[in-house]
């Protein structure tokens, strides 16, 4: 069973950046009238999300993100010991983004850095990875930057995909904290699924070829190439609403946590009819399930770091909280975490 | 049971005012797309606590074959 307890460590800020470039779905060209275009609004409930332009990155997003979130924690840039930076979209190929980051963020070469390719998942399966590297005591302060510029891997004509996504990246302070209560996590893989969200070519099972590039048509809206991200939406809830509410249930059975206990559940937005069906089974009440989907649409691996920065900063800023948040998507991949947070550094939603 | 279930098929695909009968395929009305898919599987999980994993129900064409696979899987 995948459980894990991770103690002494606990998150000391969240910071959040999305370019300033907003899109509205009812003059999205995905859809060929107003009136499909309004139906989609009213069940996905994503009315607007930002797009980065060519020049804007993930890691840019992140890297202003964590910009913010060092100054505003008042951090020595040389006591940061660990960046882990988990996108699907790198700056490159090669090398690994975070070695990047960590020139331009002007950390110690004394940091230990490295990429994970994960998405929207990724923020607790971060939570994991790097409570695991600070609860040892070994690094004491350290960066998860977790971002998308998901709407590049998108193609533009296709109606299952574009109007869905929107880009967002994020900065989280993880710091060592001896006798603090950590990260309880549950977290599943279902590979067998990896079909219904993925980009055929560009790696190296396809690489790109010339063939690559042509546009086929699908269906009716759905025309897109090779090197363009295909999801299989029936495929994608069927999935969620069976696996997600379990793993919710899973961990707050094993830990002994009382629902009425929980202050927020913060769910990956992967769009309205997922997190309404999931929080519904998991009985948690829609004031206690911020949401963001509505004017970012699903930011992917950024969705969760982004919902609390946009709807519960206030709470995060000023009271102790205890948190369950969830990742899922592509893998399929999913993770549950408890977490406690007590006044954490929350600054405003940054754009650039 | 049937007519319970055709009553809740139609609401989800916002046919109330139609006919439906057991022999149509329902992936020929007007009204099925993706979005009407999703609702499918929402309004079975919703109302019989039945998830059909969508590679079987890819498999399913009328609306009679949804509704024994329906009552199948209640009786298990």
């Amino acid at each position: 069973m995948a459980f894990q307890t991770i103690p002494n460590v606990k998150i000391s800020g969240i910071t959040a950046c999305v370019p300033k470039n907003i899109e509205k779905n009812i003059e999205s060209i995905a859809f060929t009238n107003r009136e499909d275009a309004e139906k989609f609004i009213k069940s996905t409930g994503i009315i607007e999300k930002r797009v980065s332009s060519s020049e804007i990155t993930s890691a840019d997003l992140c890297f202003h993100a964590a910009e913010d979130l060092i100054a505003n924690l008042n951090w020595n840039k040389e006591e940061i010991d660990c960046l882990i930076f988990i996108t699907q979209t790198p700056d490159y190929v090669v090398p690994a983004t975070s070695c990047v980051l960590q020139h331009r963020l002007g950390l110690s070469k004394e940091c230990h850095a490295f990429d994970i390719s994960l998405g929207c998942s990724a923020w607790t399966y971060g939570l994991s990875i790097m409570g695991s590297l600070v609860s040892t005591g070994n690094f004491k302060k350290a960066l998860l930057l977790v971002g998308e510029t998901t709407t590049k891997t998108k193609s533009k004509t296709d109606r299952s995909t574009y109007p869905l996504f929107g880009d967002a990246g994020s900065a989280t302070a993880i710091e060592f904290d001896q006798g603090g209560v950590g990260f309880k996590i549950h977290s599943g893989t279902d590979g067998s699924k990896f079909e219904a969200i993925h980009i055929p070519d560009g790696g190296f099972r396809n690489p790109t070829n010339l063939q690559s590039l042509e546009t086929i048509k699908i269906d009716e809206g759905i025309v897109r190439n090779k090197l363009q991200y295909i999801m299989d939406g029936a495929a994608v809830f069927t999935f969620t609403i069976s696996a997600i509410p379990k793993s919710i249930a899973k961990l707050m059975k094993e830990n002994g946590l009382e629902n009425e206990n929980i202050d927020y559940l913060i769910l990956h937005q992967a769009n309205k009819m997922i997190v309404d069906k999931v929080s519904k089974k998991v009985k948690f009440e829609e004031d206690r399930v911020p949401t963001s989907y509505e004017s970012f649409g699903n930011t992917s691996c950024a969705s969760i770091p982004l919902t609390m920065v946009h709807k519960i900063r206030t709470q995060l800023s000023e009271k102790k909280l205890n948190l369950i948040a969830c990742g899922f998507g592509s893998g399929l991949s999913w993770a549950s975490v408890y977490f406690e947070t007590d006044k954490i550094v929350c600054s405003n939603l940054i754009e650039i | 049971m049937e007519s319970k279930f055709i009553e809740l098929f139609k609401e989800v695909l916002e046919k109330e005012e139609q006919e439906m009968n057991l022999s149509d395929k329902f992936r020929e009305y007007e009204e099925w797309d993706s979005l009407a898919f999703l609702s499918t599987i929402a309004m079975l999980d919703e109302e019989y606590e039945i998830i059909i994993d969508t590679d079987e129900f890819k498999k399913i064409e009328t609306v009679g074959e949804l509704l024994d696979e329906v009552k199948a899987r209640l009786s298990k």
